[in-house]
Order: structure tokens, then sequence, then C-alpha cells
């Protein structure tokens, strides 16, 4: 580490800020939502917005909700991550012969080792720790398992979140789920597919994440 | 920015700011105002020893030349009477700036003081007065402009507008970019010019857009540029001071 | 910072001036970007509460700078990430390029970030052999034009679609011309996967980092930063110093604030919170991952009780979208890094004010960029601060680099004169009463008269017109 520069930076910084009080951080609250349904309406609201599909599914049977959603968009290659629960519930929903079924492909191995193949697939399904309602964002906390170019790299991201996980705001969140205390190596908020607007302005979605984002919902 | 003024119940006797550009360009304005003050059954009084507000120089970057000229406003407005000034931009530096402009000097407490006095005139026709205007002029089509300070630091715009509105023949139309700036600026105009000109020269085509035949502002800064703007290029729309308008429309 | 050409504002101004197609680009773009910021913060009371709370946690935060950067350095360090501090743009260029050579790397891919065109990280690995290519689409048809950012969120807001075509076609191999947006993105996305899948190190910015945490906030859309934190084996992250923040708590109103002013979204579509290299058992993300902090003069500024609250800036770009200057001139005509309002105030604290206090004349003072600041930075008492400065008129008295115009301080010394001596303010106003029409038209009366017919002074001013009217006077 370059010490000089850093003892240099740190003691102008400390004569800069002599005698300048502390000033107290404040609270910010945003304004409350109602609860229960009208939460998760309003997040489906703002997902579609940013033209997100987003679905209602029931809980046990999201993988029979999933399938007819690749078929309908000709998916051929689905990665996934197996040892989550969500992978263990595909596999087990999985007939591997039936021909209109895309392949199941893990996510077994090192990025360096198949990187070809992360950038090959049409689609991964990825777990979500939860919701934010107000801003419509999705939580992912992708990690050993479930890894982080999932939601990143193929052209489709189906998303499952559960209804329970679903908080009125980014604050809230963090504080019921305790972020603070354990920060993930990478924790991300998903609002949509990838876009742009750097061409005159005009929207346009799927530059260089996912081109399209669908969510489900599991719903009791 | 400090929280809008309280405004004071109507008094009997009242100090005149005539700021630089209506004594030099445009004193009837100034009169006009007075005028309209008077009518009110206010004593208006003009103290001799006043000049500038300051606000060139301070905005040009020099504070010392601003603060000289400042501290002799101070001492030319003895009493603690409200003092009135046609202009929403010296209105600003007046309550706003003059205690920045003071900060730390033995003149800062007179200086928050002389602020607490300062009102712009529409605002306190409006307010303090509670004036209601008779329009007895022809039906007109006007264009309002906001002077930036006037908007942005003053906030009285509306006050401005509610005076126009109360004239029953008159129509006011909004400009397209009615918030821009018209591209005065003081020494900005100077010093930028092709920047200023460009703004200008937008304002001009906006307003000639609305079909006005008047072009009213309450500040006289604006009314120079713009006025002198509608005039280089030939328009017949003219350019007029808010307290001449309301004076031409309601006299006589 | 290398070598660049002498900076000649006016001739920029008068070539943006001239360039009608510029002038319709920026004004189309930027009256959007109005709308949509109007809209995404459609209760003014809640906005107003909100820029306070943003201002107060920058504030905070910068009241503790030491502190918070000793807390996030050693919180990164607990987390894997390699800390560096770099005083200077060209010792921050020289660390990454030492991360790269370490890797053996020639290909490096990078997200948006002002800081590494504040420190012109580019031609600086360019000229050692490291070609950096830039992701966000923006500006990499920037890059392609070989061009500099001409806005600090939308950088190729100057060029539209048929320019942005014609350059494509030009430039990127087997691309077709076609001014279709969606397959300009398309052709634009083809090209950087190809990229991304063979970057050996990734560069980004910071918008916030959390000591607390050890945490870099990012946002953005394209996805093209996730691609640059977590493709390549390699991620050095470079801010200025002023990006830390206390808690992880202060972030949600910051975001709304940056999001909502910058591009009048509620979120971004991606916030990135990245605490580290990959970690054990992990199978993607960085193997490295290194932060450097850039000083930069960012310390000197902090000394100063007024300037300091030019670091409150988060880089939202509202100001450049809201002021009428930058929508007439654009970003280019400014000659440095940050242009409009902020650039006004920053890059002469920057660059010293011999070579920018110029910048500081680009504004009528018509605060409609304070009035916009997320922040609530008085932009427009730190520009006349500048003036201020330049003038050597400044609170601590004459500042490096300034250097008042003689006549200008002449002129203002013979005006504070007439305006202190009610004698000579009369004798001043009878003459250009009698003369004022006739002055002939030199110097600034020539710069005005050019689109304006020139100030008629009255024959009697009100001065004397009072005492006509026999208004008392004290
Ligand atoms: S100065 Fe304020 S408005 Fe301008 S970029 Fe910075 S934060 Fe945004």
């Amino acid at each position: 580490m370059n010490e000089p520069a850093r003892t240099m930076i740190l003691s102008r910084l400390r004569a800069a800020v002599r005698g300048v009080l502390p000033v107290a951080p404040p609270e910010w609250n945003p304004p409350a939502l109602p609860g229960g349904e009208a939460r998760i309406e309003r997040l489906q609201r703002l997902l579609e917005a940013v033209r997100t599909e987003v679905h209602r599914v029931p809980r046990t049977a999201w993988v029979e909700s999933l399938k007819p959603i690749l078929r309908q968009r000709g998916v051929r290659r689905l990665l996934y991550a197996p040892g989550t629960p969500l992978g263990r519930s595909l596999e087990a929903g999985w007939d591997d012969g039936a021909g209109d079924l895309p392949r199941r492909i893990p996510f077994e191995r090192p990025m360096e080792d198949c990187k070809a193949m992360v950038f090959e697939v049409d689609a991964a399904v990825t777990s979500t720790a939860g919701a934010v309602a107000d801003v419509g964002s999705l939580v992912l906390r992708p990690d050993a398992r479930e890894p982080r170019s999932m939601s990143l790299v193929p052209p489709l991201h189906i998303a499952v979140l559960d209804s329970a996980a679903v908080f009125d705001s980014l604050g809230a969140i963090m504080r019921a789920q305790k972020w603070a205390a354990a920060m993930p190596a990478n924790l991300v908020l998903v609002s949509g597919p990838s876009r742009t607007a750097d061409i005159e302005m005009t929207l346009a979605f799927g530059v260089h994440g996912p081109k399209a984002l669908v969510v489900l919902i599991l719903v009791d | 920015m400090p929280a809008p003024p309280s405004y004071p119940a109507k008094p009997t006797q009242v100090y005149f700011f005539a700021t630089c550009l209506v004594d030099t360009v445009y004193p009837e304005a100034g009169l006009a105002a007075i005028r309209l003050l008077q009518r009110e059954g206010l004593e208006v009084i003009f103290p001799k020893a006043q000049s500038c507000c300051g606000q060139p120089a301070y905005n040009a970057g020099f504070p010392r030349e601003a603060r000289a000229v400042a501290r002799r406003q101070l001492r030319a407005f003895p009493r603690d009477l409200p003092i009135i000034v046609p202009s929403g931009s010296c209105g600003g530096m007046l309550r706003h700036h003059y205690p920045y402009l003071f900060a730390g000097l033995p003149e800062w407490e007179a200086a928050q003081r002389f602020a607490a006095r300062v009102f712009e005139w529409g605002e306190f026709m409006r307010h303090v007065l509670q004036v209601r205007l008779e329009d007895r002029g022809p039906p007109l089509r006007v264009a309002w402009h906001s002077s930036c300070h006037a908007l942005r630091e003053m906030r009285i715009v509306e006050d401005s507008k509610a005076l126009v509105r109360q004239l029953a023949q008159v129509e006011l139309v909004e400009l397209a970019r009615e918030e821009e700036c018209c591209g005065f600026g003081g020494t900005f105009a100077v010093k930028q010019p092709a920047i200023s000109a460009a703004m200008v020269g937008d304002k001009v085509t906006d307003i000639q857009g609305t079909g006005a035949g008047r072009l009213v502002t309450g500040d006289c800064g604006c009314l120079m540029n713009i006025g002198g703007a509608l005039a280089h290029r030939g328009l017949a729309v003219q350019g007029q001071h808010l307290a001449e308008f309301i004076w031409e429309r309601t006299h006589g | 910072m290398g070598e660049r050409p002498a900076f000649d504002f006016r001739g920029n101004i008068l070539r943006a001036l001239a360039d009608g197609q510029l002038r319709r680009n920026l004004q189309s773009a930027m009256d959007g970007l109005i709308r949509k910021r109007r809209a995404v913060f459609d209760d003014p009371a809640e906005l107003e509460a909100l820029r306070t709370v943003g201002q107060s946690l920058k504030q905070a935060a910068l009241s503790r700078l030491p502190a918070l950067l000793e807390e996030l350095e050693a919180n990164c360090t607990a987390n894997g990430i390699q800390v560096h501090w770099a005083e200077t743009a060209a010792e921050a260029n020289r660390l990454v390029l030492a991360i790269c050579q370490g890797e053996r790397a020639t290909r490096v891919v990078k997200g948006k970030s002002m800081v590494t065109e504040e420190i012109g990280l580019n031609h600086f690995l360019a000229d050692h052999g490291v070609e950096v290519l830039e992701t966000d689409l923006g500006e990499f048809i920037i890059q392609l034009a070989g061009e500099p950012p001409s806005h600090i969120i939308v950088p190729a807001v100057h060029k539209n679609r048929d320019q942005i075509a014609r350059l494509f076609h030009a430039r990127i191999p087997g691309a077709p011309y076609t001014e279709k947006v969606e397959e300009l993105n398309a052709i634009a996305r083809r090209t950087l996967r190809q990229k991304f899948f063979e970057g050996q190190v990734g560069v980004s910015g910071v918008n916030f980092a959390v000591a607390r945490t050890g945490s870099l906030c990012l946002v953005e859309n394209e996805g093209n930063g996730r691609m640059c934190t977590t493709v390549p084996p390699v991620h050095i992250a470079l801010m200025g110093l002023e990006k830390v923040v206390a808690r992880l708590e202060d972030l949600p109103p910051l975001l709304r604030l940056l999001t909502g002013s910058a591009t009048g979204q509620i979120v971004t579509t991606y916030v990135n919170l990245i605490s580290g290299p990959r970690r054990p058992g992990e199978k993607d993300g960085p193997r490295e991952l290194h932060l450097i902090l850039l000083d930069n003069g960012r310390s000197r500024i902090l000394a100063d009780p007024e300037l300091r609250q030019t670091l409150q800036c988060i880089r939202c770009g509202t100001c450049l979208n809201h002021c009428p200057v930058y929508v007439r001139i654009g970003g280019h005509a400014y000659g440095f890094v940050y242009p409009g309002p902020i650039g006004e105030v920053l890059t002469p604290q920057l660059e010293g004010l011999a070579r920018a206090g110029v910048l500081a004349t680009a504004s009528s003072l018509c605060q409609a960029c304070g009035e916009v600041c997320p922040v609530r930075i008085p932009l427009p008492d730190l520009i006349r601060r500048m003036r201020t400065d330049g003038a050597c008129q400044g609170p601590g008295g004459p500042e490096d680099g300034c250097r008042p115009p003689l006549w200008e301080s002449l002129a203002w010394k013979i005006w504070a004169l007439v305006n202190t001596h009610p004698g000579l303010n009369a004798l001043g106003n009878a003459l250009l009463g009698r003369f004022g029409r006739r002055l002939p038209r030199r110097g600034p009366l020539a710069a005005w008269s050019a689109v304006r017919t020139p100030p008629r002074f009255a024959p009697k001013s009100l001065h004397a017109l009072a005492v006509k009217e026999g208004l008392p006077h004290e």
C-alpha cells in the first residue's frame, strides 16, 4: 500500500475538518405503503411498467407454471443452481425426456471452466431474497450455489420471489434481514430487464444484461 | 433560503428604493410605482443618498466594492419603515444577500434588520396594501416575464401575476418557457455576449409566439434586455415594467 | 493529466452556438429529462424534505471524512478488498496500470465513471499498451467517435441517431447502416458481449461507499456495470474520497435523490452492493478487488467552509439539465470533464483559477441549478465565489492564479465611488441623461447592441424627478 499518500491525505483531511462540528445524520422514512395485497400489487405494477412479466403462481406448483413460459419463449437451455431448494424442486419436476422442455443445465463449476456455456444458455432461473415494493425492485443475493452471473449473462432471467418476502422499502428490508450484520460479496437490486436510453433518450430494453425478466411470485 | 416574510400591517409611511436602473433608464416606472403607493394613502419617502443595491459588483466577484455601496444603502434608510423595491432582483439582493455580504462584519446586525424591512413592490401592493385594481384600459393580451430572482429568490411572481389578473380587460398569457432566464444576468450579458444573445433571442421568439401586444415584467434588467431585443428585431411588442403598466391601466 | 490543447472557451462557445443540430439534440433531451424528473418527484413538499435529508447526510459524512475513510478502509480490507490511496490523478493512473501489469492484462473493460474521466485513465493506459473499452452504451459511442463525454449522465446526448448510425457503420466491422434504435443497441450488445467475455480487468466508479460495512454501491441501467464487476478476474473500483457515507441506511434516500434527479427513475435497473471479491466456494465474481481512493484536490476543497459544499455532489447531472447555458452550448464547450454549473464550480478548484476560472462567467446566476440540486449545493453562490476568488477578493485573500482584469477592477472602483457619493451620482446621472444615448458602441456596449437596442438613458433620473414631484426625502 502506498503509505505516504495515505498519511498525507488523512492528515490534510484531519486538518480540514478540525473544528467542524459533526453533523448528526438524519433519519428518513419514505411515505408508508398500504400493507398486504396492495403492497404486492404495487410491486407488480412497477415491475410491469419496466417491461417485466409477472406471474403469481402456487408455491408448490411453480415448476409447472414455469414450463409454458419457457415453451412459449422457445428456451432450449435453462441454467439453474443445483443444490438450492429451487434447484431441487426443478429437478424433481422436470421430465428430461419431454422433447418440448428445455435442457436443464446446472451451474456446477467455477466460471472460468464454463464461461462459454454461461454465455450461451438461453435462460436462467434464480431465487430472490425478497423485494422492495415502493420502488419495485427484486433483491438478489447470489452465493456459492447460485452464482451472480446467472441473473446477468443469459438473455432471459426468471426470478422466483416469495410473496412473504415483499417489503415496503429498501430501508425496511435492510433492517428486517439485518443486512449490515453480514453483507454478501454481491447483493443486487434488480428492477426490470437491462435497458438504456443513451440514443436520443429513446428507451430500449436488453442492452448488456438480460433482455427479458420474468418474475414468478409464489403465493399460497 | 430564509422563511417567507411576515407581512406588517398597513403603514402610513414607506421608503422607496428606486434601484439604479429605474433611476437612470426607467424613471417613469419608478414614478408609477410611487404614485400607486400614494394612491393607497401612503407617504412615500425617497432618500436622496440611495444609489444601487450593489448586486452588479457582488455578482461579478467584487464584494469589496459591493460592500462599500451596500454600506451606503444601510445608512440611507435609517428609520424603521418598510423599504419598497420595484425589482425582484434588487429585492433579493437586499433581503437575502446583504446578510451574507456582511457576515462576520460589524454591520451584520444592521444588514439583518434592513433585510427584514425590504419588500418587492408588487408583493407589498398585494399582501400589505391588499389593493383592488380597476382596469380602465382597452382589451389587451399581455405576456408575463418572470425574472429569475423574483421567481427563485423572492418568490413573488404569483403576487405580480395576481395584480395583472385583477385587470379585467387584460388577458395574461404564459410563455412556453416562462421559467427560463432571459439571458440578462448583469455582467453576464457583457462577459458572455454570445450566450446571452442566444438566450434573449429565444425569449423574444417565445414572446412573439404568444401573440401578445405587451411584455410585462417586474424587473428592469430583464426589461432592458428583452425590450431592447424586441425593438432590435423591429417587433411591435412593447416591454413595460409592471408598475408602469398598472398605472397606465388604472389611472385617469 | 497529460497535455491538452489550450482551452479556448470563447471559441468553443461560438462553435457550439453555431451548431443548430447540437442545439436541437440537447434541447429535446434536456426537456425530456426535466419532465421525467418532475414526474418522479411529484410531491414538492416530499422532495424538499428529501433534499434536506440528502444535504445533511452528505454534510454529516464530510464532517467526519477522515474517520469514515479509515473505517471504510478497515472494513473493506476485512472484506478482502485491497485499498489504495492516490493523492493525484497521476498516482491513481499508475496504480491502475501497476495492477493491470501485475495481471499481464492488456484488455480492460470499463463501466461509466466520471472519476476515470477526471484522471484521464483511458489515455494513460492506452499509452502504456493497455486497451480500455468503454462499455456503457453512451460512453461506447463517444469512444468510437474519439470524443469526451458531453454530459455526466448521458455522455452521448449531443449525438442523434443518424450520427450514431453513421459512426457504427464506419467504425464497427460488419455493422450495417441502421437508424433504428433497437438495432443500434443490438449491434452494441453483440460487440460488447465478446469484449466482456475476453476482458481481463474490469474498471468501475463508485456512487457511494458504505464505511460501516465496507460496501461499494454502483447504480446503472444497462448491466454493463455488473458485467465489468462480475466477469473479469480482477475488478478495480475508483472513487473520489468524498463518496463515502456512514451506514447502509444512508443509501435509500441518497439513491432516491440520485436516480430521480439523474434520469427521473424511481430506481435504476441495477443497484449493486459489492462487499468483496469472490468468496471461497463461490463460482464467479472477480478473484481480486481493488479500491482506489482519490484525493486530487479534494482535501484542499474540504478545508474551505464554503467550498466544502462542492464535495456534497452526487454527480446526478440535473444542474446541467436545468441550465439555460448548458442546453445552448453543450458539455464539450466547457473544455474539461465536468460541464454545466457543477463544472463551473468544481473545475476551477481542480484545475486552478488561471486555467479554468473563466468557466464561472458562463452563468447568468439564474439559480435554476441551485433550485434542483438534490443535495442542496448552493451552486449560484459557489459560482459567485469562483468569480470572487478569480478577482483576488476571496475570503482567504488572493488565490493562486487569480488575476482581476485591470479595466474591470478599475471600472468597479469608479462604480463604487460614484455610488457612494450622492453628488457624484447625481452628476453621473445627469451626464448619462445628457449623453448616454450617444455613447459610442464599443466594448460592452458593442456586445450589447449586436442584438438589442442600446439602453435609453432618461433625460432626468428618478432622483431628479422625485425632487420635482416634491417627494419627502431624507
Ligand atoms: S451539483 Fe447537485 S445537481 Fe449538479 S450534479 Fe452535483 S448533485 Fe447533481
